[in-house]
């Protein structure tokens, strides 16, 4: 994937398109945390990348110094085609890229059809997805767990909960990885897939305005700020958010969590046997392979230790690396079912804190007891054969799987 | 035992309400209230402390034994 040469020094040098950081980045982040807790490079246009949870708990809060304008980890070089686009749709996808003042009521907007009893009613919905993907395999004694069963759970209900048609998710799921995993590379892609989405939702969003349903986009449509309602540009840019922001990473997780009880037959038999395990077990999976990281860009100069940020220097809040922080997790490197403290931070922290949080953990219970409940025995047919996504978010996108 | 959520600090993890749902609520914007004015049954206090220890914003305190 990266074409850049291999890193030598990851305390000034580090590069997390590195092929080996992918598959396994906490050899890296145990090294950085003794040695640099936060290291620089000039890869990808440069950034700095912090590994303690204390920093990313006071970064995150460094509102509006360390700005959420650019929260991508490669942001895309100036060009016209880019220019134009921005010109077109705007820049931002409120809330994720919002500061203050604009980002508690664009943020506002979306929270309460994401809260825990929302979500709850959307459950149904999602379990009865996760069987049928399951009718769709199970005789044949195989599946690609990530290809045929994690991606399609997020995908689908999210595009349920939106208000679009549910036989279109391949093409969501093409979209998406299209902008965060090769747009990261390659910005033609972005520009690409980002101008696929928001022409996508821009009729959807005039549809709904000619004819509301019971959906989000219509209730977005019907919502106000001040009195007055939100522009279109912005409930088109907030769609386009909420589908790219809950696949890859809902994603993530549920592929993440089969592939370690795939690995690890102990805490497979155990999680079959012990069913009253799932909360804290989620919470425990989510924390050790904690799929997103986050960028800032700085808006003055800041002075932390030895480290001065520069206006306009990105700084990754790497919520992963924070979770495997041995100050505050015991045994972080290690993965233990029945956690009961663990105060992980895979949701992000502070204002901007995961508005989907509550839906991806719905989606991660009804995935994962579903598939125990049907499959509780199942293996690697190639652990080499296993490939893993990285970056801004991080997780396997195949697992070929046996049962 | 009596709790409180900092509401400051509280940013809608809902980590306490699915630990001691007998002890938290949250408002459509994820803001957490303790619920009984904070007063904590004997038999939930372990809920309790849990709670405070999941917290990912430090948002609860234990305000009296
Ligand atoms: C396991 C799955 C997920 C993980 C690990 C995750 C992680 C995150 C993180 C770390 C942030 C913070 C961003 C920042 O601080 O800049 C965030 C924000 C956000 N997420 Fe998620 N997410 C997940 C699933 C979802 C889902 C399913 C949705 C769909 C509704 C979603 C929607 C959002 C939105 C709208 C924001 C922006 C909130 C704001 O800026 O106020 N996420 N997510
Ligand atoms: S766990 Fe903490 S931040 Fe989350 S809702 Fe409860 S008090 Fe608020």
């Amino acid at each position: 994937m990266s074409k850049t040469p291999p890193v030598t020094d990851w305390t000034s040098d580090y590069d997390f398109f590195d092929p080996d950081y992918i598959k396994d980045p906490a050899p890296v982040w145990e090294e950085l945390r003794g040695k640099c807790p936060i290291a620089h490079t000039e890869r990808w246009g440069g950034s700095w990348m912090p590994t303690n949870y204390e920093d990313m708990q006071a970064f995150v809060r460094m509102v509006p110094e360390l700005s959420s304008r650019n929260v991508m980890l490669v942001s895309p070089p100036k060009s016209d085609e880019f220019d134009a686009e921005l010109a077109e749709y705007g820049s931002s996808a409120p809330p994720i890229t919002s500061d203050p003042p604009e980002h508690i009521p664009m943020r506002r907007l979306i929270l309460p059809l994401f809260t825990p009893k929302a979500v709850e009613g959307y459950r149904p919905f999602t379990e009865q997805l996760c069987h049928e993907l399951i009718d769709g395999f199970i005789d044949q004694g195989s599946c690609d767990a990530a290809l045929d069963y994690a991606v399609h759970i997020p995908a689908k209900t999210i595009a349920y909960i939106i208000g679009v048609d549910g036989d279109r998710t391949d093409e969501f799921v093409g979209w998406v990885r299209g902008l965060v995993e090769q747009g990261m590379q390659d910005p033609a892609k972005l520009i690409h897939y980002r101008h696929t989405i928001r022409e996508f939702f821009a009729e959807l969003v005039d549809a709904r305005k000619a004819k509301p349903k019971d959906d989000l986009i219509s209730n977005l449509l019907s919502q106000e700020i001040n009195g007055q309602p939100i522009a279109r540009k912005a409930v088109i840019a907030m769609c386009d958010l909420l589908l790219v922001a809950g696949i890859d990473t809902t994603w993530s997780s549920i592929g993440s969590a089969l592939w370690h009880f795939a690995m690890n037959p102990g805490d497979r038999r155990r999680m079959a046997a012990e069913p009253e395990l799932f909360p804290t077990a989620i919470e425990e999976l989510l924390r050790f392979y904690s799929p997103v990281t986050m960028a800032r860009v700085a808006t003055e100069e800041i002075h932390v230790g030895d480290v001065t940020f520069k206006p306009g220097d990105k700084v990754l809040l790497n919520f992963p690396a924070a979770n495997r922080d041995p100050e505050v997790f015991e045994d972080a490197d290690k993965v233990v079912l029945d956690r009961q403290k663990n105060r992980h931070i895979a949701f992000g922290i502070g204002s901007h804190r995961c508005a989907g949080s509550n839906l991806a953990r719905m989606e991660m219970d009804a995935a994962l007891r579903i598939w125990f409940e049907r499959i509780p025995e199942f293996e690697l047919t190639d652990p080499d054969a296993v490939t893993w996504a990285g970056g801004q978010v991080r997780g396997p996108r195949h697992l070929p799987f046996r049962f | 035992m009596r709790v409180r959520v900092i509401s400051d600090k509280c940013e809608g993890h809902n980590r306490c309400c699915a630990l001691a749902p007998e002890l938290f609520d949250v408002d459509d914007y994820g803001i957490a209230t303790a619920l009984n004015d904070g007063e904590v049954p004997a038999e939930l206090e372990a809920q309790a402390k849990l709670a405070v220890e999941n917290c990912p914003e430090y948002a609860i305190e234990v305000v009296g034994e």
